[in-house]
């Protein structure tokens, strides 16, 4: 898993000309979508990044500016500052509860897979538009937590109307989707041979050695491929955010994505937006190299014999 | 006999505590189902019941009614639209580009599979602006086809790889064969790798279809008159336009809107897990 393998040339010498045309033919949906639709846009938004541009007159150069600018906008700051801290407390919130209840799962009790389809259900509808109105009301004014909450003398406030709670409101509804990360790590678990529990028993290994010796390093690769996943979706959040909590109160939600669509289609700043956009590439990037080049030392691939 | 008590206590606590988890999972699905039936005094003052008084339809018939003189049955039938044509796009077109990819050997197919293979990290954001600037200046901005044309392109790049996985998997003796019968390379997709790529394409059309049901951003961006809104645009409005007042009508749309997705996890749940278990391992 997650090491991707590049499609095999089965044949000899040079390709044959009757391929040629029925290969590109064949692929052409995608590769006309890809240049107009990717490349095209990509250098034309890598080119509005460095010009104003507000849709109504053409955009003028500006160099760096826009790019310096960034860094003394409080808000962009803030955006960053409130997008890391929701991407690494819900991401690995999330990938624990998942690992914990496939863990739970995989012993096999009965009604282990109606349970483990039953926790999966927040994670079709938890992006949907529906979900976010019920996460509204559930939590805001007079909402039925707000007033369990209060009934239980723990708090008065709304959890969203709050500045101090508003964030956990959004993080609680993305670790609710713990299921999709859950059911690939059942899938993962059912993958570590029996043999390397029982040679561990028969070495006297208990329960938690068994867990960090075996479990672990034979999960690696499927944590790996969840946490890359996970962090990269977590960094485009936007429809959670744009509808519960409107990035508000006090800025304390503005995720990233959000403030990106507020400057570009709000005050209609294109310039300022690509910019951004390139910014989130780059940190998205960074990112994910981290995590491939960290991969050597701690994920565990079977069939390479070891590390 | 020990050993049997201690396993008796294991059980025990393993179904108190995934029950209970598990109620608290389907909790806020269940409220918004139940509150949805509630007699409008209820929704507040009796909010965290999961048990109406008594169970009122009128919720659905004035949701139904839709706001701004426009019905939800405009919504859904927008949303319909969009969301078959994505679909259907993205199995023909999709499945085709994956073909080519697993079975054809043509000039730069590694750099163009790795291109594609790039694309599924790529965020929406970084080509959202230019797209948007095209889509305006040919006037297709307040239509569907900014909404449909990704899914006619071949789609996600994620369901053209997932596409790719599978008929790798099929054996290529079948491809041969059917040369040898004088087979043409699109005989060989339409005959013989399309009948065998039906588990697949099935994983992906309901992905397909509850992703692009649920999409928000781009119908945001795009559609402005609200007769081409969708249900997910409209139930943002109908949020804005309902406060904090007629919760019921709101509920009740919300549930209907997620009736698809429910739909296909009763009938279709196994191929929705064979497919993220299965992506995610291959």
């Amino acid at each position: 898993m997650a090491k991707i393998k590049t499609p095999i040339n089965f044949s000899l010498g040079s390709t044959s000309k009757r391929d040629n045309v029925a290969g590109y033919l064949s692929i052409s949906p995608w590769l006309i979508g890809f240049i107009l639709l990717i490349v095209g846009p990509m250098v034309a938004s890598f080119y509005l990044s460095f010009t104003n541009y507000n849709l109504l007159s053409s955009p003028t150069w500006v160099g760096l500016d826009n790019y310096r600018n960034l860094f003394s906008d409080d808000r962009f700051l803030k955006s960053l500052e409130v997008t890391f801290k929701f991407v690494f407390i819900s991401v690995p919130l999330k990938l624990i509860f998942a690992l914990a209840l496939a863990m739970l799962f995989n012993t096999g009790r009965r009604g282990s897979s109606l349970f483990s389809a039953i926790y999966y259900i927040p994670s079709i509808i938890g992006g949907s538009v529906a979900v976010a109105v019920v996460w509204r009301q559930l939590f805001g004014r007079q909402g039925a937590i707000t007033q369990l909450l209060s009934m239980l003398n723990i708090t008065d406030t709304n959890l969203i109307g709050n500045p101090d709670t508003a964030l956990s409101v959004l993080i609680l509804l993305v670790v609710w989707q713990f299921g999709s990360p859950m059911i690939i790590f059942l899938a993962g678990l059912r993958q570590v041979p029996q043999e390397l529990y029982e040679a561990a028993s028969v070495d006297g290994a208990g329960k938690v050695r068994q867990f960090c010796n075996v479990t672990l390093p034979m999960l690696t690769p499927v944590i790996f491929f969840n946490l890359v996943m996970q962090t990269i979706g977590s960094f485009m959040t936007f429809t959670q955010s744009y509808l519960i909590t409107g990035g508000g109160p006090l800025d304390e939600t503005l995720f990233y994505a959000v403030y990106l669509y507020e400057v570009a289609f709000e005050y209609l700043r294109m310039g300022y937006a690509s910019a951004m956009a390139w910014v989130l590439l780059v940190i998205i990037a960074f990112i994910t190299l981290l995590f491939f080049l960290t991969s050597k030392y701690w994920v565990f691939y079977q069939s390479e014999g070891g590390r | 006999m020990n050993g049997k008590k201690k396993r008796l206590l294991g059980d025990v606590i393993f179904y108190v505590f995934v029950i209970g988890l598990g109620i608290l999972m389907v909790y806020p699905i269940l409220w918004m189902l139940s509150s949805s039936l509630k007699p409008a005094t209820e929704i507040f003052n009796n909010a965290v019941s999961l048990w109406p008084s008594e169970f009122v339809w009128e919720n659905y018939q004035s949701g139904w009614a839709g706001f701004g003189g426009i019905g939800f049955a405009t919504y859904f039938r927008n949303s319909l639209i969009v969301t078959s044509t994505v679909v259907i796009g993205t199995m023909i077109t999709g499945s085709l580009v994956a073909y080519g990819f697993a079975r054809i050997d043509f000039k730069m197919k590694n750099v163009l599979f790795a291109c594609l293979m790039a694309t599924i990290m790529l965020p929406v954001q970084i080509t959202l602006i230019p797209q948007y600037i095209i889509f305006n200046e040919l006037d297709l901005v307040n239509t569907f086809v900014p909404l449909m044309l990704p899914g006619l392109m071949g789609g996600q790049p994620f369901f053209i790889f997932l596409m790719i996985q599978f008929i790798r998997g099929i054996p290529r003796e079948l491809d041969e064969a059917a040369i040898v019968d004088g087979c043409s390379k699109f005989g060989i997709y339409w005959r013989i790798i399309l009948p065998l790529l039906k588990p697949a394409l099935v994983t992906v059309a309901l992905f397909c279809f509850m992703w692009t049901w649920d999409d928000f951003l781009a119908p945001l961006i795009y559609l402005n008159d609200a007769s081409i809104h969708t249900v997910t645009i409209a139930l943002r409005n109908f949020m804005d336009v309902s406060g904090g007042t007629s919760w019921g009508p709101l509920l009740a749309m919300s549930s209907l809107s997620l009736l698809p997705q429910l739909l296909i996890f009763v009938f279709f749940q196994k191929y929705l897990v064979q497919g993220i278990a299965t992506t995610g391992l291959k």
